[in-house]
């Protein structure tokens, strides 16, 4: 009688580590470990990008009063820590630079980061802020581990201070050599230490995360309840067709 | 077979198990029915505007967009406010007990400052645009014609508060938005500024 | 007693409106024929559920669909932010756009087990064929259905997913190129394509599939319905007439299915609400980034109901010139399916009469589809291409051999009535 259940459960099982296993490659992401229901980390998280990414990077679909609204900001302190003058509070959260401008300087206008958090993932977004290192060929003077050759530069380098890469040369069985990136090590100290980087990057990579599903928090809270009533329906459902059917058994 | 059954217990859970679905039913309605109320983005756009009145000159008008409808801010002189007394047995309703206005509203200017009136300008008949016709006497309306607005498409008149006149199409006096003044030279229209937006 | 009094005059005023529109309709005769008094057999099992089940995902998908298309904007410009606007703008928007996408993924899950119940219990064999086939058919408009509702969300996974399907009928000799500007509209999937496929998905395939599953019940309430043990129910007939080994479908299987439904909306809400991605198998990753003409997702493969298929596909190699081996043989894999009732020679219905060949041969095809559609997930290299060729022929192999192996099967004799 189970047996259908049970194959649906393993063929479940089977297509996850698929899709787990087709998200892997490169170099190693490192567990971003964000919860939007912490409103403290999600606000620190808003003033982080707001100072550090907003600069250039969108929020297009996302609105100030939403922001204030989710995490508990009042009007005044949303407009004290959050907004740039000029803008208003129903407004989507715009970069203040024009993306002709971005394309003359980078190459390309930095993409809009609504989604970045559920179409790359939010260990992707925490290990590459984390991942640049010094390499003298780039114009910016930095590369990327997670993202080679970015073109953006090392906006946190302040915070974070500067890592240099550990380089290994492998042999493949073709007898080419290849450089293979093992590691990145401290090259100068920045204003944070390891740990408080790390948790300025974790509140931003959760901010970006409520940014991508604003109703997440929500989704999450009213599954509980909803789940709870049809688990009492179904016993109830259950109950009855026992009932109906002791006539046939 | 039959004669075990139950028939207390089994109308017992059918009804409990009925009521449950019902309010399933009922719970599973409600993200359907409140995604039809205004949506994040309808309430942006109909968020309070501000206006700039630094520019408007007495006995002027201008004319903005809220909400989809038209909103009319009439700097009104001194001759035009004097005017506005003497026509009240012309009126309909002068007190604006039947009009629709926000209280602060509900005097004889018809406004939070006697010099600015702020009013929709949708005919309170059918939903027509009124026309200014603010000089006193008029070629169309008449010699008498005190100065107010004009509905072209029914005949209805309004003085220089928007209040309608007796006999006229249109039941009540213009509506008045909700709007308040922000420093000397603006005017927020959709906010009472009861709460800082 | 006030209550005594009214509640008489209260049914009796219904009773005398049930008559009023018997007169005019078969109000009556419906509900006796398609639920009251209409027997099934009392042996169902679990995988008896998902016939009701795949009902209640249609209706789902139909009202979550309806209610999207009010704020959904089928134009290559606006067709992804209107996305956002429903997850994020319209006041419980993500939640039907959620249950509407988990939904489809929920219809080809109940849909495959509804149909993999057929080929455990021989209900596709004679006198159920016709009822078979309408029921492929369904498989068929539904995977249409699907495909072009992914495109919908212009996403880069949508925009690409399409471009790759559709350029399935370039392979086609001559007339492949002009088939596919035909299918488009345009030199590129466009705007016109998007506009094209929102009016199939919401409008023309829903209409095919609705009329179908009225079809396939009707069919299904004709010759009865097939049981576990694969025996006619109809031949033991009480003095009463009706099928000793059956029970009215209402109330019996109405309260059994309304269990089921119970047991699969927690099942579903637990996704819709905890893991509506589910890792990127139900809502792909790369489709959270707009469709871009000029930028190929690093691995493209369709959704996982697809996937299957599309492993075929790529398991065939190109030769005398020309891909279109690979597309005529994920063709045929679903023109194959409508000949199964005639495969199939087996003198006993159920896998519970059969002899071992048959249970290994349709337990190693489950294995094959599943494994194809764990390749079909993946990258085109090794062993996943090895095992996609393997899956293949197996494929193949299960429906082409059918007429020899279940001949020279051995079977037990089925009992004259169902066993409980």
């Amino acid at each position: 009688m189970l047996k259908p259940v049970r194959m649906l459960w393993a063929g479940l099982a089977l297509a996850w580590s698929a899709a787990t296993l087709a998200a892997g490659g490169g170099y190693p992401l490192e567990a971003a470990v964000t919860d939007v229901r912490q409103l403290a980390s999600l606000q620190r998280g808003a003033r982080n990008f707001v100072n550090y990414c907003l600069g250039c990077h969108s929020l297009q679909y996302l609105r100030y009063s939403r922001v204030a609204a989710d995490l508990g900001l009042s009007g005044q302190e949303l407009r004290d820590n959050l907004m740039f003058t000029g803008t208003r509070v129903d407004d989507p959260m715009q970069s203040a630079m024009p993306p002709e401008a971005a394309r003359g300087w980078f190459g390309n206008a930095p993409p809009d980061l609504s989604l970045i958090a559920r179409s790359r993932g939010l260990d992707y977004v925490f290990t590459y802020l984390k991942s640049f290192y010094v390499d003298p060929a780039r114009p910016t003077g930095v590369n990327n581990a997670v993202l080679p050759n970015t073109v953006m530069p090392h906006v946190l380098a302040g915070l974070q201070g500067l890592r240099a890469p550990a380089w290994e040369t492998t042999t493949d069985a073709a007898g080419q050599q290849h450089r293979v990136l093992t590691g990145l090590r401290p090259a100068s100290g920045g204003t944070l230490s390891a740990e408080e980087f790390d948790a300025f990057v974790r509140d931003t990579v959760n901010f970006l995360d409520y940014a991508a599903e604003p109703a997440k928090a929500q989704r999450q809270a009213l599954g509980v309840l909803v789940t709870l009533f049809l688990v009492l329906f179904t016993v109830l459902a259950w109950l009855l067709k026992r009932e109906y059917w002791r006539d046939v058994h | 077979m039959a004669e075990q059954v139950d028939q207390g217990r089994r109308q017992l859970l059918t009804a409990a198990t009925t009521l449950t679905g019902a309010v399933g039913v009922a719970f599973a309605a409600v993200p359907f029915l409140a995604s039809w109320k205004p949506s994040a983005r309808a309430r942006a756009l109909g968020a309070p505007v501000e206006i700039d009145i630094s520019k408007l000159e007495p006995g002027a008008m201008l004319k903005i967009e809220w909400r989809g409808k038209p909103v009319w801010v009439v700097r009104r002189t001194p001759a035009m406010l004097e005017a506005l007394g003497a026509g009240d047995s012309l009126l309909a309703d002068p007190g604006s007990e039947q009009s629709r206005q926000p209280d602060y509203a509900r005097n004889p200017a018809r406004a939070r400052n006697p010099e600015y009136l702020v009013v929709l300008g949708v005919c309170t008949h059918l939903g027509c645009a009124p026309i200014s016709r603010f000089e006193h006497g008029d070629a169309e309306l008449g010699p008498d014609w005190p100065g107010g607005f004009y509905c072209p498409c029914h005949g209805s008149k309004f003085d220089l508060a928007g209040r309608v006149w007796r006999g006229v199409p249109a039941p009540t006096n213009l509506e008045v938005p909700p709007y308040t003044f922000a420093g000397t030279e603006r005017i927020i229209v959709g906010s009472d500024g009861e709460r800082a937006g | 007693m006030a209550a005594n009094t009214v509640a008489p005059a209260g049914a009796g005023w219904l009773r005398s409106f049930g008559a009023w529109i018997d007169a005019r309709f078969p109000m009556t005769q419906l509900w006796n024929e398609h639920l009251a008094q209409y027997y099934a057999p009392k042996n169902f099992n679990t995988w008896y559920y998902f016939g009701s089940l795949a009902l209640l995902v249609l209706v789902l998908q139909i009202v979550t669909g309806i209610w999207l298309a009010m704020s959904y904007k089928p134009s290559a410009t606006e067709a992804f932010a209107s996305v956002e606007y429903i997850m994020r703008d319209v006041e419980w928007g993500w939640l039907l756009r959620y249950l509407h996408s988990t939904g489809s993924s929920a219809f080809f899950i109940v849909v495959y087990l509804h149909m993999f119940r057929a080929l455990l219990y021989g209900s596709h064999r004679q006198p159920r064929e016709l009822l078979w086939i309408i029921g492929v058919l369904i498989y068929v408009a539904l995977m249409a259905e699907a495909f072009f509702g992914y495109l919908l969300p212009w996403g880069n996974m949508s925009y690409w997913g399409a471009q790759v399907i559709v350029s399935l009928f370039g392979t086609f000799p001559l007339i492949g190129d002009a088939l596919v500007e035909w299918i488009r509209g345009d030199y590129f999937i466009s705007d016109i394509t998007l506009n094209r496929f929102f009016a199939l998905h919401v409008v023309a395939l829903p209409i095919v599939l609705l009329f179908l599953v009225v079809v396939h019940i009707l069919a299904l309430h004709e010759v009865g319905s097939n049981n576990p043990d694969g025996i006619e129910i109809k031949k033991t007939r009480g003095p009463d007439g009706h099928p000793l080994d059956g029970i009215p479908f209402h109330p019996y299987y109405t309260v059994k299915d309304i269990f089921g439904v119970g047991v699969f909306l927690v099942l579903f809400a637990a996704v819709v609400f905890f893991a509506p991605e589910l890792g990127g198998l139900f809502l792909e990753h790369a489709n959270f980034e707009p469709a871009n003409p000029l930028l190929t997702p690093e691995h493209i493969a369709p959704v996982w109901y697809f996937t299957p298929f599309y492993a075929m596909l790529r398991a065939v190699p190109a030769f005398a010139g020309t891909q279109v081996w690979g597309v005529l043989v994920m063709f045929a894999a679903i023109v194959l399916l409508f000949f199964l009732p005639w495969l199939d020679r087996a003198p006993v219905r159920s896998i519970r009469y059969r002899g071992p060949i048959y249970k290994v041969a349709l337990g190693l095809f489950a294995l094959a589809f599943i494994v194809l559609g764990y390749c079909g997930l993946k990258p085109a290299v090794q062993p996943f291409k090895a095992l996609s060729v393997i899956g293949t022929v197996y494929y193949f192999a299960f429906f082409l051999l059918m007429p020899w192996y279940t001949r020279i099967d051995s079977h037990q004799p089925e009992p004259g009535r169902v066993r409980c």
